[in-house]
């Protein structure tokens, strides 16, 4: 029918529509791309020909060259490579903890903006809670706390941090989630669905939540940039992955350590965190104006 | 309006309380308790010990426990320093003012600077300086704060020096250089790097979103009408419509301060600033659970006391609001 109308535009789906808007903002398109080469290199380091933790004392502090690219550390190990092996840890614990906080935003938000009454000022309540706790020393207290724990899954410093840095910072997607649910709710469309007998869950499943993508994937971001300085912070300090596996912070933290024999040494761990947290900042943006009706790109 | 603070305050409790249930039974359920290290010590024998886990009150259920801890903290009595053997309510008011001062300080650059920036940017969207304003802002807001640290002691104390007396440009340590605490000037040399360190992310953070706060006020009618009756350009941005824009920041600052909080630890443990967050970080390095617990329910405190002065503050300022 449409094609046989003159002036029809080709029926675009909403993917390709979203895709489309977001290379439209320059920035976003190259935050992506960084990003995509960060993560690549990243899972190709075994091809690096050296090892992150080998030592080789008699190599140590030197600077960036043809053979170590960016140098090595106090026991002569090759920064390159421990960056690369550094990137998966820290990449791969900004994903999951991100994952693990936008899920418990979205059952907390969720569950509070549909239902509201009791359930909204209970749960409002326990999120106020965690957002007046004082983060970093939780996160700091809990870090040391745990390790010290029997069990022996807590030995496990990477899956710790991941934990801990997920149950600390589900409070700000619950609390968008639960605006969007409210004013979605009263929505001409889930009274109808209602009407048609839906249950709630599945109102709350197929039919809000997939309206409220757009906002929880910006706020993902957000929450990815926040999980990756927090952990490279964390690790920086003493009290987030231990060694021997590296980190962007943990390198960082060896640097500091050395900062007047080998000044260059703490410069490319900080510019990778710099470098990723922008990259994502970038893609959040683009996603905002992508999902974003009323933003009018101009035509360059 | 009283009564509605009492309401918040109130409603704090059990905040307060929920995390020092959480808190506390956390630090009990590690294994060894508090007596580990006495434990080791070979001079020490098991009478001894459990003369000192009764005195302690070490064998008593673990809810009687928690009452008798929560009432010495509220009677300010945090126990001692299992390091220092201080009292760490004392270790604590020692650190506190240093601390303020250093937050006070950066807090105060951040607005002398993020609100200009937000104004002037907002004034003419789109234009050169709102595009360099909002690279620079993004960039501010992405750099960790502990590389920016390191990055300024690398720059002003290991590479740069005095090119006449070849001494370091800025100092990296401490509050005071030996032989000089209470002069004015060597204390503001000194807080020249921390300051900057924490202030960068915050202004590129709070003149983003004074910018977008800006450009939300200035489609409202009062901009109009103060335009419209003839009031010059400075007076209508600075006075109808700052005014507006800044009630927002007003609660993302309250929403803020445990990550201000810990932007201060990461910079007092960076320049050994002699405060809270550097107290903290040593603590838990020694694995000092008494300093631990305590500064994190003092912090917890702090920043529950400044979101009810924030609420307070919004009525203040915004007559609109009204409290029930």
């Amino acid at each position: 029918m449409s094609s046989s109308l003159p002036n029809a535009r080709r029926v675009e789906g909403m993917g390709r529509l979203i895709a489309r808007r977001f290379f439209k903002h320059r920035l976003a398109g190259i935050a992506i791309s960084v990003l995509a080469i960060l993560v690549l290199a990243s899972i190709l380091a075994p091809l690096n020909p050296y090892s992150p933790t080998d030592q080789e004392p008699v190599n140590s502090f030197q600077k960036p060259n043809v053979a170590h690219f960016f140098g090595t550390d106090e026991l002569g190990r090759d920064v390159f490579s421990r960056i690369l092996y550094g990137g998966r840890v820290s990449l791969s614990v900004g994903l999951l903890s991100t994952v693990l906080s936008i899920s418990v935003g979205i059952l907390v938000g969720a569950l509070a903006g549909y239902f509201g009454g009791w359930t909204d000022s209970v749960l409002m309540r326990i999120t106020d809670a965690f957002l007046t706790f004082p983060t970093i020393f939780v996160l700091i207290l809990l870090g040391a706390l745990l390790r010290e724990q029997p069990l022996p899954w807590m030995k496990n410093s990477v899956l710790i941090v991941i934990l801990i840095i997920g149950a600390l910072s589900w409070m700000w997607p619950a609390r968008l989630v639960r605006s969007l649910f409210l004013v979605l709710r009263e929505k001409e469309f889930v009274a109808a669905t209602r009407a048609l007998g839906g249950s709630d869950s599945r109102i709350i499943t197929r039919h809000i939540l997939p309206n409220c993508i757009g906002p929880i994937l910006v706020s993902g971001t957000l929450q990815m940039a926040y999980a990756i300085i927090t952990e490279s912070g964390l690790s920086y300090l003493g009290f987030g992955v231990q060694p021997p596996t590296p980190t962007w912070g943990s390198i960082l933290s060896t640097a500091q350590n050395q900062v007047f024999r080998a000044p260059w040494l703490g410069f490319f761990p900080g510019l990778m965190i710099f470098i990723t947290v922008m990259a994502i900042n970038y893609i959040g943006d683009g996603l905002r104006d992508a999902f974003d009706p009323y933003v009018i790109h101009s035509e360059k | 309006m009283r009564t509605y603070a009492l309401r918040r305050v109130l409603q704090s409790v059990p905040i307060l309380l929920i995390i020092s249930v959480l808190l506390f039974f956390m630090v009990r359920a590690k294994p060894g308790g508090p007596l580990t290290a006495a434990r080791r010590n070979p001079n020490i024998s098991l009478e001894q010990i459990e003369a000192l886990e009764e005195k302690l009150g070490l064998n008593d259920p673990l809810p009687v426990q928690y009452g008798r801890w929560l009432g010495n903290m509220l009677s300010g009595n945090m126990g001692n320093s299992i390091k220092f053997h201080r009292p760490v309510a004392e270790m604590i008011r020692e650190r506190i003012p240093n601390t303020l001062l250093l937050v006070g300080a950066a807090f105060l650059i951040t607005l002398l600077i993020a609100i200009p920036i937000g104004v002037w940017s907002a004034r003419k969207p789109y234009s050169v300086f709102d595009y360099l304003m909002t690279t620079i802002t993004f960039i501010g807001q992405s750099i960790p704060v502990y590389w920016l640290g390191l990055g300024l002691i690398v720059i002003f104390y290991v590479l740069l020096k005095n090119p006449f007396t070849g001494s370091h440009l800025f100092p990296v340590g401490g509050m005071n250089s030996q032989g000089k605490s209470g002069d004015i000037l060597d204390f503001l040399w000194h807080l020249v790097l921390p300051v900057s360190a924490l202030s960068l992310g915050w202004i590129a953070w709070y003149s983003r979103f004074l910018r977008s706060s800006m450009l939300d006020v200035l489609h409202e009618d009062y901009v109009r009408t103060a335009r419209a009756k003839g009031v010059m350009d400075r007076r209508v941005y600075y006075k109808h419509a700052l005014r507006n824009a800044i009630l927002p920041l007003v609660t993302l600052i309250a929403l803020d301060l445990p990550s201000l909080f810990a932007g201060a630890l990461f910079v007092e443990s960076i320049f050994s600033w002699p405060g809270m967050g550097r107290l903290f970080w040593d603590a838990a390095k020694g694995r000092d659970y008494p300093v631990l617990l305590g500064v994190v329910m003092i912090t917890a405190t702090l920043i529950i006391l400044c979101n009810i002065l924030a609420d307070l503050a919004y009525g203040w300022l915004d007559p609109k609001v009204k409290y029930e």
